[in-house]
């Protein structure tokens, strides 16, 4: 393997492992601080002969994503916050559809404008809970330039694989700063590729509730003519108020996700082994758990960390696990308290505290470590 | 961590101070293959404004990524002097210009006052590049990378026609770095 | 071009009938006539994307055997933009009621015209949000009445229109479903015009909106219809006084040297290849 390495910004890693993962069409609306995907997509993607767009606005910039989708285009949207508020309504109808989509969330301090040039984690409950009514979602929070890489490769397969749309939450912090980043070739990494159903068009249905299995969306304009609508379908693609296809159309859309959780979580251990405090941390926070993890073990205090990669489905089993044998659990996040709800729920019997810091300014290794400290001490 | 160097580069956007940063991240991180990475803060502005660009160098994978322990910064404004002095190691080393920063209350560290402005005026022929003199003078005191590295990594990202003006502005920064270097 | 002998049953989903539509309703005189024109221009039914926001007129997508989708509340253009760019090979058409396409999607219709980008909207212009019980929308007329103006509105409507074509829309019509061999004749126009072309059609809620503006019957707004509709040519010799309370039907609005979106964009793309 040749290796390629270079430096460059997060937004401009998700860029390159857009195109990596065979992406066929971006279209976004400008917005702090992810516009370098957009920027970046508008001069790589005509090159190779695919399309870029600049919508009217962050609705219509899903709105294009999703047409492009069902047309079997690999497609991408990048946002921030307010934007993403915006493109709810079409994550929803990405849901309910089962259309596949990556969705970047490069997130900036909330709630409305907020603060466009500096960092947050606020957005992740609403990734998982934003758009209206029942559905699961998948979402990753990268911790670095080249997790993003690699990660927004997995996010295209996860896409296409589970025909759902899937976000990608990094920050202002990881999108704008600088790091190396091995650059994989194409046949380094597993590509999952849009497919034509394996039936023919008149056998076609353009979903399936019962059988477990995700049924292949078909491209449209090559012979499957089938029909797509928000409102509750059936398996042939048509509304129906019949309340046995209602609960079998809800139960499908959160179990394609929650049953198959094993192949679509990914986490990180580190030091948990003998661990007596558990730092749970995602994204960038948890560059500086490691850091204070490192400061703490010095000291003499037996800490450990649990990343979650996958943040949506959120890794319950885990953390139910660990906190089994680890009875004090440190959630740091840049927000006022969001993925503790998560640990606080699955955790059994653990104490478990926040660090919840939101000044706009990352959370740093020496405020984790001084909260370890803390926490050690109770 | 004891291999960590923090710079900062500080002043006002349009300066090129990110450029700056970029350069010597990528001369560490490709050209010598340690571990690099580079940082902004910015406000709303996209000229004036305080702006820092941060780079951190080490042989160890790099966590926090951003500055709080300053080494190194340079700075190119009153108000951006002001602004981001206040973390720079009790012997971390400041440059300022002697023309940009005359207010020297705040000051931390070892301070130094160089004629950055002054020296791209009469060698340059215009302050085009005095991010580059900043990036020399960083790189010539610090020793965090070769000379040979960050020559390449400049030249990577000089638009075509400005490499020899560009050679230049980071020779005149080599030499006043190694000014405060001899004056040490 | 297909030359079989036309047969509403060839393009119908007949296992997603009856539809939703009231007995009276004007929406299923010009999903006949689109059909009709669909296949006089003839399209293979692989071939045609239709997708339609959300409303009664809608729902049509749904009745009719091509590639549809039935997006959100005005973004039906959206989706159509996205699925054109990417596949320009295919015969998009968006459906829309008047509230979809210029209340919430309103800046979709307007960025849609100003792209020209090659695809038809038809507009089924009832005045009125029918599906949701018959509130005001913005093309109903001024001092008529709706369950949200109970004391007669006071917005001044748009005239769908004259909107394209300032927007950038470069094949612009009207007709009513009243008018049906005229609608399919412009609809055919429409489709093979290359462009972002708008078809204005007139359309009757007696449900919902004639109800409550003197209308009771699907005969009534028929007859309003024939008896407002003005043949634009007719209207020209017209004074304002004679016109009021009239709209205007015809080709309104033609031009074929703006460039088209899609293929400008792909222009575009071998531009950069050769370099």
């Amino acid at each position: 393997m040749s290796k390629n390495i270079k430096l460059m910004q997060g937004n401009e890693a998700i860029a390159e492992g857009a195109l990596i993962a065979g992406c066929d069409f971006f279209a976004g609306y400008p917005i702090t601080p992810s516009s370098e995907v957009a920027e970046i997509l508008s001069n790589k993607l005509p090159k190779i002969g695919k399309v870029f767009l600049q919508m009217e606005d962050e609705i219509a910039a899903l709105g294009a994503v999703l047409g492009a989708a069902l047309g079997g285009a690999k497609a991408i949207t990048a946002s921030s916050g307010p934007g993403i508020s915006l493109k709810l309504e079409h994550i929803g109808y990405a849901s309910m559809c089962e259309i596949p989509c990556v969705i970047i969330n490069v997130m900036r301090g909330g709630p409305s404008t907020g603060l466009p040039t500096l960092p947050a984690q606020s957005d992740i409950m609403q990734a998982r809970w934003g758009t209206h009514g029942d559905h699961a979602i998948i979402a990753i929070t990268p911790s670095g330039v080249n997790e993003s890489l690699y990660e927004t490769i997995r996010a295209f397969n996860l896409a296409v694989k589970y025909r759902t749309p899937v976000m990608i939450l990094t920050d202002e912090i990881i999108g704008h700063m600088r790091e190396k980043v091995v650059i994989p070739d194409k046949n380094e990494v597993e590509i999952i590729d849009v497919k034509l159903p394996d039936v023919p068009p008149e056998k076609y249905n353009p979903y399936n509730f019962t059988s477990g299995k995700v049924t292949p969306l078909a491209p449209m304009g090559e012979g499957y003519r089938y029909h797509v609508t928000g409102l509750i379908h059936g398996e042939t693609g048509f509304p129906s108020q019949k309340t046995d296809v209602i609960q079998n159309a809800e139960n499908w859309l959160i179990d394609k996700i929650y049953k198959n959780i094993k192949d679509i979580e990914k986490f990180e251990e580190f030091q948990t082994g003998d661990a007596d405090i558990l730092i749970v941390a995602y994204g960038s926070t948890s560059r500086s758990a490691r850091q204070a993890i490192t400061m703490a073990r010095a000291a003499g205090i037996k800490a450990g960390m649990f990343r979650p990669i996958t943040i949506w489905p959120f890794p319950e089993e885990q953390i139910s696990k660990l906190s089994k044998r680890i009875k004090k659990i440190l959630v740091p996040e840049m927000n006022m308290g969001q993925v503790i709800l998560e640990v606080q729920r699955n955790a059994c019997g653990a104490e478990i505290y926040g660090l919840n810091i939101v000044n706009g300014e990352p959370i740093t290794p020496d405020q984790i470590y001084a909260k370890i400290k803390e926490v050690s001490e109770l | 961590m004891s291999d960590r160097i923090e710079f900062r580069f500080s002043g006002s956007g349009g300066q090129g101070l990110i450029l700056a940063g970029i350069i010597l991240a990528d001369a560490a991180a490709i050209y010598e293959n340690k571990n690099a990475v580079q940082t902004q803060s910015y406000g709303p502005e996209a000229r004036g404004g305080s702006s820092k660009s941060e780079v951190i160098i080490s042989d160890a994978p790099i966590e926090y990524p951003k500055a709080t322990k300053v080494d190194y910064m340079v700075s190119l404004t009153q108000e951006s002097f002001n602004k981001y002095i206040n973390d720079v190691k009790d012997d971390g080393i400041v440059i300022a210009d002697k023309e940009l920063v005359t207010d020297l209350s705040k000051a931390k560290g070892k301070l130094y006052m160089l004629d950055m402005v002054k020296s791209a005026r009469e060698e340059l022929g215009k302050l085009l590049g005095l991010n580059i003199i900043a990036l020399g003078i960083l790189v010539e005191i610090s020793g965090a990378v070769s000379r040979d590295s960050i020559e390449k990594a400049l030249m990577k990202r000089v638009p075509k026609g400005f490499e020899d003006y560009n050679k230049k502005a980071l020779e005149i920064g080599f030499r006043l770095g190694k000014e405060i270097k001899n004056n040490k | 071009m297909i030359k079989t002998k036309f047969n509403y049953d060839y393009y119908l989903r007949k296992n997603t009938l009856p539809h939703i539509w009231c007995p009276g309703c004007g929406d299923g005189i010009i999903l006949k006539a689109l059909l009709r024109a669909i296949h006089k221009c003839g399209y293979p039914k692989d071939e045609v994307v239709i997708t339609s926001g959300i409303g009664c007129a809608s729902r049509l997508p749904g009745y009719v055997d091509f590639n549809t989708i039935h997006t959100t509340h005005g973004r039906a253009l959206t989706f159509a933009i996205g699925i054109k760019m990417y596949k320009p090979k295919l015969k998009v058409i968006t459906i829309s009621g008047d509230g979809d396409a210029l209340a919430i999607g309103g800046n979709h219709f307007i960025h849609a015209a100003r792209r020209n980008i090659d695809m038809t909207l038809i507009v089924f212009n009832n005045y009125t949000y029918g599906m949701t019980g018959g509130q005001y929308s913005p093309t109903q007329p001024l001092d008529s009445y709706s369950t949200t103006t109970p004391f007669g509105n006071i917005e001044s409507p748009f005239d769908v229109c004259n909107l394209a074509q300032a927007a950038g829309a470069t094949w612009v019509g009207r007709s009513t479903s009243y008018h049906a061999v005229q609608l399919e004749k412009f609809m055919v126009n429409a489709l093979n015009h290359t462009g972002f072309s708008v078809l204005d059609v007139i359309t009757n809620c007696h449900i919902s909106y004639g109800r409550r503006n003197k209308m009771k019957s699907p005969v009534d707004m028929v007859k309003y219809q024939k008896e407002k509709a003005i043949a634009a040519r007719s209207a020209e010799n017209m004074s304002a006084e004679e016109l009021a309370g009239r709209f205007k039907t015809g080709v309104l609005f033609e031009k074929t040297d703006k460039p088209e979106f899609s293929s400008e964009y792909y222009k575009k793309l071998e531009s950069i290849k050769t370099k």
